[in-house]
């Protein structure tokens, strides 16, 4: 049986043991008013658990192993050893055999896969059979188990409890190790391509041209000072410039001005503003402000402005990070004690001296933590930057001028040709890598910021 | 006797709710006056009438006349800036600025332009705290957090916080209630002090300590004023029987 028919036998075997062991925990139920530390459906999960959870857990481990045995196995027949060394070549022929063997590829490239085609179906069949009986082992096995342990006196209510609580654990903990195994696999890229390009190059180096790479120095073409600057001076300086003023502005005006019934409307249309897909803004900064940029900045007489300007693409960055920074700014404003506007206002302040003197140094910790995650935020989007910034990297002050950031040269490096050991690809690994650090250490220190000021209140 | 205070016919409502109903009241320049009355009767809302912090509620809206040294609070031409820095307040839970408790005091002084220079600032701060009793505690920790007092230090903070841009009045809406006896013992003392200088105005739900701190109480329930007089006849020789319930703990 495949692996998909094995899991709908699972689930079935699972509703059998359910309805078995709740008919066996009904019977204990004699009429007399007792009461049971469970209810007949509790024993039912208890032993549904037990009769579904091996087997899966072992189909799991299957899924990812037994494409290796099987491959082995056909390896280890006679039609095999005509295989070319391993390599590129060989690794083709097995997957085409393999296509071949599931019907799912029709004629065949090499010879030598429409000869191993029926070994591998013939493997595959056998080790199907072997995942079969080893998970009705493991349900029955299960079900044994639990299914004894039915009794009135057992506690199968917390017992459900407790493996429900270690599977939301299993849940969390796939999202943590799916995090790990990004992390390493981007660690493990860039130890490749820093085992070619010393780490001072890449880090200090002021050049960046990866179309032209010298084999003999590809340092020397992949500094990435001119990104890391790119991406600060959009995403941290002119994003920000936009953003920190109106997010801050609007979210005074929405928590000490605002009627209810404004705030009402308002408050969840910033909150659309959120929601735009950022490609959305990306379409607007090409094709709409940057053009405005490039002729405001003619009309003023700046003498060589580009059609991709940094200054587009940080204003329109910024006011997508609007209301993210409005609604840290909102929520921190917001938990300032209402007796402090109160003490304030009674010393004869006004309400905007009230804003500036007293609530906004209060909640300033927690603006400042909202400015830090928007600030890593802008520095990783990517859609925006790719639609409308440049690929030159140059190191310029100018805003007028075209700039690249870390997020729009990872795309660039990685789309087209796609070879996966060159220097070239391997640098989009690295700056991956240097982009994660970076926001992680801005997330972190935004986020001990923003604790630290919580706690003031409490 | 001078009045400082006059209110006449004062209706107060929040919507439709009518929460103070036709209050009058002189409120003398020499006496601390204290108002008591079961909760939710509206002494905080008579109190905050007299600094108008009852513009800052939104559904409020204050009817009547009230005065201060004969000016109409309510008219148009009153600043409320200016009538604030005049009629100051103290609140119930102690509520320093998170600033330090030199900042806290200079606030103040600051924003009304008190001070011409830091020496008459670091005057000003040092006299309001003298007055309010802490310098003695503090003086040596003038840049620590206000917040990092105790709360009856809080409390004193924030009574040198009214003190220091010299107001006429000073209302305090049980600035007791959050305090131990020692701290409560504390502040009585100091509004004992302050008699005379400032008109004072106190809520309180402790019958003890009006009659301790005040010469003039107000009895309120459900937004009337049932009686006011001195504090002396009030306790022991009331002339409406529920003042007499009140008092004797009868309810409230
Ligand atoms: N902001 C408000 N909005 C609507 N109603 C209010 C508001 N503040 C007070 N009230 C109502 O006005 C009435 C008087 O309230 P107030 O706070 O003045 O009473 P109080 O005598 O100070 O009570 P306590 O002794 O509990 O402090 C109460 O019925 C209260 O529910
Ligand atoms: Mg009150």
């Amino acid at each position: 049986m495949s692996l998909g028919a094995l899991f709908f036998v699972v689930a079935a075997l699972g509703l059998i043991a359910w309805f078995v062991a709740r008919a066996r925990a009904v019977a204990f139920r004699t009429g007399r008013r007792e009461r049971f530390s469970a209810l007949p459906g509790h024993h039912g999960a208890f032993v549904a658990l037990w009769t579904m959870l091996p087997p899966l857990i072992f189909l799991a481990i299957w899924w990812f192993t037994s494409p290796a045995l099987v491959t082995d196995a056909v390896i280890g027949t006679a039609a095999a050893a005509n295989l070319p060394p391993p390599g590129f070549e060989r690794a083709a022929i097995l997957s085409e055999a393999r296509n071949l063997s599931r019907g799912e590829a029709f004629g065949a490239f090499h010879d030598l896969s429409e000869l191993l085609a029926p070994a591998y179906a013939a493997a595959q069949s056998r080790y199907d059979w072997i995942a079969t009986a080893l998970a009705a082992l493991l349900a029955f096995a299960g079900f044994a188990f639990a299914y004894a342990r039915v009794r009135p006196t057992f506690a199968a209510r917390s017992q459900v409890e407790r493996i429900v609580m270690v599977l939301l654990l299993l849940a969390s903990l796939i999202a943590i190790l799916t995090t790990v195994g990004i992390v390493a696999s981007l660690v493990f890229e860039s130890a490749r391509f820093f085992s070619i390009v010393p780490v001072t190059d890449f880090l200090f180096g002021t050049h960046w041209s990866p179309q032209v790479i010298d084999p003999r120095d590809p340092g020397a073409s992949l500094g990435a000072v001119p990104l890391f600057w790119g991406t600060f001076f959009i995403g941290a300086v002119i994003a920000m410039a936009v953003a920190i003023p109106f997010g801050l502005m609007s979210a005074i005006y929405l928590t000490q001005y605002a009627r209810p019934s404004t705030r009402r409307w308002m408050k969840p249309v910033l909150e659309v503003l959120a929601g735009v897909p950022t490609v959305v803004y990306g379409y607007f900064a090409a094709l709409t402000v940057a053009p405005a940029v490039r002729d405001f900045a003619v009309s003023i007489g700046v003498s060589w402005a580009s059609s991709e300007s940094a200054l587009a693409a940080g204003l329109v960055m910024g006011v997508m990070i609007i209301p993210f920074v409005s609604s840290m700014a909102d929520d921190s404003l917001a938990a300032v004690p209402n007796s402090m506007r109160d003490g304030s206002l009674a010393m004869g302040a006004t309400p905007s001296e009230t804003i500036r003197k007293v609530l906004v140094p209060a909640a300033l910790p927690g603006i400042v933590g909202g400015v830090l995650l928007a600030v890593s935020r802008a520095i990783g989007e990517t859609m925006i930057v790719v639609m409308a910034a440049s690929g030159v990297a140059q190191l310029t002050l100018n805003p007028f001028a075209s700039t690249t950031t870390v997020t729009k040269q990872i795309v660039d490096l990685l789309t087209g040709e796609a070879e996966f050991d060159s220097a070239k690809t391997l640098a989009a690994f690295a700056l991956g890598l240097t982009l994660f650090v970076v926001t992680l250490l801005l997330n972190i220190f935004a986020l001990i910021v923003v604790k630290r000021y919580r706690e003031a209140y409490d | 006797m001078t009045q400082k205070i006059t209110a006449h016919d004062v209706n107060v409502f929040y919507g439709e709710k009518q929460a103070i109903r036709q209050v009058s009241i002189d409120i003398d320049q020499e006496d601390v006056t204290a108002f008591i009355g079961p909760s939710g009767c509206g002494k905080s809302t008579f109190l905050r009438t007299l600094n108008r912090m009852n513009d800052t509620v939104a559904s409020a809206r204050v009817e009547g006349d009230i005065r201060l040294d004969g000016e109409d609070i309510y008219s148009k031409d009153m600043d409320v800036v200016q009538l604030r820095a005049r009629v100051g307040m103290v609140f119930q839970k102690p509520n320093p600025f998170p600033k330090s408790i030199y900042e806290n005091v200079a606030y103040g002084p600051r924003i009304h332009g008190l001070a011409s220079g830091k020496s008459e600032m670091d005057a000003i701060v040092e006299q309001s705290l003298t007055r309010a009793g802490l310098w003695a505690e503090v003086k040596d920790r003038l840049s620590d957090s206000g917040t990092a007092l105790s709360g009856g230090q809080q409390q004193r903070l924030c009574i040198a916080r009214a003190i220091a841009v010299d107001p006429e009045v000073i209302l305090m809406d049980e600035p007791c209630s959050a305090l131990d006896p020692i701290a409560t013992a504390r502040i009585e003392e100091l509004i004992h002090d302050l008699r005379g200088r400032y008109a004072i105005v106190i809520v309180t739900h402790n019958m003890q300590q009006a009659a301790r701190v005040s010469q003039k109480t107000a009895f309120f329930h459900l937004g009337e004023l049932v009686e006011y007089g001195d504090t002396n006849d009030i306790f022991t020789n009331p002339r409406e029987p529920r003042t007499t319930d009140y008092i004797t703990g009868r309810y409230g």
